[in-house]
């Protein structure tokens, strides 16, 4: 779906490192036309999914993270690159909304945002390639 | 992101601005449990809250969950639109007591 043509960063997968992260991805889907109730969102899922590498990936230990960001026709796709052990979308456990407790949200906010969320393999068969897609559609850009 | 804390009557009104997120939640968290933890009722104020993610949000869970613990009032103040978004994302604003004013939560904890 993607023109691609990537605009890529890695940095330290730290916390620290999230505000740059997210500034980049707000840059490049505002530019991409979204609107600014979309961006924010999608400012939002990207972090989540950066901190899962950060937090439940490397769990603390020093690693690399790559974010990858992608505009075309049809939508723009977010990959996020770590060397982390692997894992699937089934080790994903979102939680019951309906049950109050302080985890567990980011998940649910990547699914509730994005359209298409995948793991890809990756090129030498380790880490985790996450994939990310948003459609364009007429409700979520301005151009 | 900003913390800090000042006393209004008999309630701690912790003041968050700026950006929470995984680096700056936990001061957010020592500040909410702090208060709550010297037996004070608690209104967090989120108007300069410019982005919240969820761990920003897991302090305010827990903050919520050791108030009801202790019975002691909590509430957020001022929510930014920024804020309400993702509370709203996590079905969370009606789960919270949401004031307009610290003067309106404290009168309406009451």
């Amino acid at each position: 779906m993607t023109g691609e043509r990537w605009t890529v960063v890695q940095v330290p997968a730290q916390a620290e490192r999230l505000h740059a992260l997210r500034n980049l991805v707000r840059e490049q889907v505002t530019a991409y036309g979204f609107t600014p109730a979309c961006v924010d969102n999608l400012v939002l899922a990207v972090n989540e999914a950066c901190m899962n590498v950060i937090q439940h990936g490397y769990r603390g230990e020093a690693g690399l993270l790559e974010l990858g960001v992608s505009a075309g026709v049809h939508g723009i796709e977010f990959r996020i690159r770590d060397h982390a052990p692997a894992v699937t979308l089934d080790d994903w456990r979102p939680r019951d909304l309906n049950e109050l407790r302080p985890g567990g949200l980011g998940v649910h906010f990547i699914r509730q945002i994005m359209d298409e969320v995948v793991y890809l393999p990756t090129p030498d068969g380790a880490g985790n390639l996450l994939s990310m897609k948003k459609y364009r559609s007429g409700q979520e850009t301005t151009a | 992101m900003s913390g800090t804390v000042r006393q209004e009557g008999s309630y701690a009104i912790v003041c968050l601005g700026g950006e929470i997120d995984l680096h700056s939640s936990p001061e957010a968290r020592k500040l909410i449990l702090g208060c709550l933890q010297e037996g004070k009722p608690t209104l967090v104020d989120l108007s300069g809250v410019a982005y919240i993610d969820s761990s920003g949000v897991a302090s305010l869970v827990e903050g919520f969950q050791l108030a009801r613990q202790r019975q002691l009032d909590f509430g957020l103040v001022g929510v930014s639109p920024a804020a309400l978004n993702v509370l709203k994302l996590a079905r969370l604003d009606k789960v919270f007591p949401i004031y307009a004013s610290v003067q309106e939560g404290v009168a309406s904890a009451k």
